[in-house]
């Protein structure tokens, strides 16, 4: 049965277990009919053009994984940033996991989807805010049909979480393909801070499928930010929807750092509700052998007086393949926009491929926007100056591919988080940097 | 020291270096002086290694060992260093690291540890001293931005924390002004001693004042078509170069 099929055909069995007469059955009903309708996307749509999902259509998915399977701390604790005191919010096959996990409800709200969407103390939160500013498309709308299960965050107002998040889901292989659809979301409140770790992470070569979806709103001048690590088995893809709302004076980061996988997509999207607001989406992609990165990315500026910073570098070697398409809307009413997008790019091999677009939309007349866009070979000029001065080829080669990356690090602000992605890029490209990080 | 014979050189099939020779002794100073394009700047890369020149012909011993085979990295471990007359960018790496860098690969390649953190800061420290550079440079970005004096001054620097055998210096003397010019002239004499050698490769007199050389050689047309003393350079300076092309 085709993959679609099947998800339809599941469909009714799956609500029945759950709840139907909860608030969220309309919402799910309606995102089912969409998604039948529309199917899984195909590279017919504009935005899959570079990328397709056929291979990854054709397992045959577990859909429903039964029960808790354990898993040891030891066997997994590599996966965490774990030199760090950490809320951690673990699921395994999609199913939450409280030995791994650290929640709590005392100041603020740090715990799961499932008991949000069941328990009436969340209701007026969900009805608030659940399923209210993610699109209403293919992929999306296939998640909010099945979603029961992620990370549910609430900061109440003026209130700052004095450690990070931490969101892991894993996938043991228990299953012979499993497709998982986390459903997350984070309401920030005016004034809140919050730092937010999420990851992805198969622990067998069996095939994964993961298609999340993460809402997050930002109130008045509240901060989040936000560090995706994808850095998976290349039989793990992921789709990553992500839908930011933002009210004045916020300011939310997300920092996409892309490792590996078998195909990844973001799908990471802005809307800039207020004034005095400010965005920044940035990534690092390092990808080798067949490995598909794709990010797609949306600032969509609606009041004036706002601000953008997008920087994505990629460096690809082998026979990997990378998208990036950049859209940035600045409507009528923005004006004073100052919109910044960046998008650099290194092809190692000669059968790498990177398909780069910048899409600006600018409706109103008093804005700075900026896009520049460069896809090339490492610098020769900068490699013998280097090695002019002792540093061998190889390790001149890993230094420069490090400098090139090394702006996206600059912003990161949890060291932890800085150290450990700059050990991934050095393992990445095959050295030991010969100076502390 | 250095002893290059009979040298020819191309680039993209073009001739550049046509049968060179030099011969340059430990404590000695030579010039290089000579019109554009006389392949000053060629020579210099040659010597460095630069893979896109092709040596066709003739030898480059340093210390009685041929290197015109090896890469750059090893030439430079053997002690050859080349300040370039376009120094590179490389944002992201500061310039602290990267001389650490350079030189715990330089000390890795000769079978030695690291250099202890704690006398690594001690030398920055005092070479940075005599090169009158600001502590808070060492933290920028290698080159990002720096004003043509600063990236002279930072070659030099970087000179003066590899210790090299042979130093070329290419064009240092160009972007900068008299104060730089000074500076960076007093770094190279201090650093100057009996056991090692230099070449200063200019198109003006005026950086010789400050390091006198002890030979001066005139390039031309890929060759080197007169060499003197310090006062040659003085002789180029009030007449030009138009009477050495008629040398050729």
């Amino acid at each position: 049965m085709e993959l679609q099929d099947k998800l339809l055909s599941s469909y009714v069995a799956f609500e029945n277990h759950v709840d139907v007469n909860s608030d969220v059955h309309e919402i799910r009903s309606e995102a089912l009919q969409n998604f039948e309708k529309v199917g899984f996307p195909s590279r017919k749509l504009e935005a899959w053009k570079y990328t397709s999902l056929n291979s990854v259509l054709k397992q045959d998915y577990s859909l429903f994984p039964s029960k808790v399977e354990a898993i040891e701390l030891a066997d997994v604790k590599k996966y965490f940033i774990h030199e760090i005191d950490a809320y951690k919010i673990v699921f395994i096959n999609g199913k939450y996991s409280s030995f791994l996990s650290q929640t709590t409800h005392e100041h603020y709200d740090v715990c799961l989807m499932s008991s949000a969407l069941t328990n009436p103390k969340y209701k007026a939160v969900i009805d608030k805010y659940f399923n209210k500013i993610a699109k209403q498309d293919n992929l999306t709308s296939l998640n909010t049909a099945f979603a029961t299960e992620g990370a549910y965050i609430n900061i109440p107002k003026n209130t700052e979480v004095k450690k990070p998040i931490q969101i892991l889901n894993f996938t043991t292989g228990s299953q012979e393909a499993t497709m998982l659809q986390p459903r997350n979301l984070i309401v920030v409140g005016e004034n809140a801070q919050v730092q937010i770790i999420e990851r992805h992470q198969s622990l067998t070569a069996n095939p994964v499928l993961s298609n999340v979806v993460t809402e997050v709103f930002a109130d008045k001048a509240a901060n989040v930010d936000y560090y995706k690590i994808q850095n998976d088995e290349t039989t793990a893809s992921l789709v990553d929807n992500t839908y930011i709302e933002q009210q004045s004076n916020s300011v939310v980061s997300v920092h996409t750092f892309s490792f590996g996988g078998n195909i990844t997509r973001n799908n990471l999207n802005f809307y800039q509700k207020g004034e005095h607001i400010d965005s920044i989406l940035k990534g690092i992609t390092i990808i080798e052998g067949k490995q598909h990165v794709d990010h797609h990315t949306l600032v969509h500026h609606i009041e004036p007086n706002c601000e953008s910073h997008q920087d994505y570098k990629g460096i690809f070697n082998e026979r990997s393949t990378g998208v990036f398409n950049g859209k940035v809307i600045v409507e009528k009413e923005a004006q004073k926009t100052n919109a910044y997008q960046q998008n650099n790019n290194v092809l190692i091999s000669d059968k790498a491929t990177i398909n780069a677009k910048p899409q600006l939309e600018i409706f109103a007349d008093d804005v700075k926007c900026s896009h520049g866009c460069t896809i090339g070979q490492l610098d020769e000029d900068a490699l013998f100056y280097m090695q002019q001065r002792g540093i061998p080829k190889k390790e001149g080669k890993a230094l420069l591919m490090y400098a090139f990356a090394n702006t996206v690090l600059e912003s990161v602000k949890i060291p932890e988080v800085k150290q450990r992605i700059t050990k991934l890029i050095a393992k990445k490209l095959g050295v030991n940097l010969g100076f502390d990080l | 020291m250095l002893k290059i014979e009979n040298l020819k050189a191309e680039i993209d099939g073009k001739a550049i270096l046509k049968g060179l020779n030099i011969e340059v002794k430990a404590g000695e100073v030579h010039a290089i002086m000579g019109p554009n394009g006389a392949g000053k700047s060629t020579l210099a890369n040659v010597i460095a290694g630069k893979e896109e020149y092709e040596v066709t012909e003739g030898s480059i011993e340093l210390n009685d060992e041929d290197i015109s085979e090896l890469a750059p990295e090893e030439r430079a471990h053997n002690g050859v260093f080349l300040s370039f007359q376009y120094p590179v960018e490389i944002p992201g790496v500061s310039v602290t690291n990267f001389i650490k860098t350079a030189i715990n690969e330089t000390r890795k390649a000769k079978g030695l540890e690291d250099m202890p953190a704690k006398d690594m800061l001690k030398m920055i420290r005092e070479k940075s001293e005599l090169l009158e550079i600001d502590r808070k440079f060492l933290g920028r970005s290698l080159n990002e931005g720096f004003s043509g004096g600063e990236k002279k001054r930072n070659e030099i620097f970087q000179m003066a924390m590899l210790e090299p055998k042979l130093a070329i210096l290419d064009e240092t003397d160009s972007g900068l002004d008299i104060d730089a010019l000074r500076i960076v002239a007093n770094g190279v004499n201090k650093l100057k001693s009996k056991d090692n050698a230099v070449i200063v490769i200019t198109h003006y007199q005026r950086l010789l004042d400050y390091i006198v050389p002890d030979f001066v050689h005139v390039l031309h047309d890929g060759k080197i078509v007169k060499t003197g003393d310090a006062s040659l350079a003085l002789e180029l300076e009030a007449k030009g170069y138009d009477w050495i092309k008629e040398l050729a």
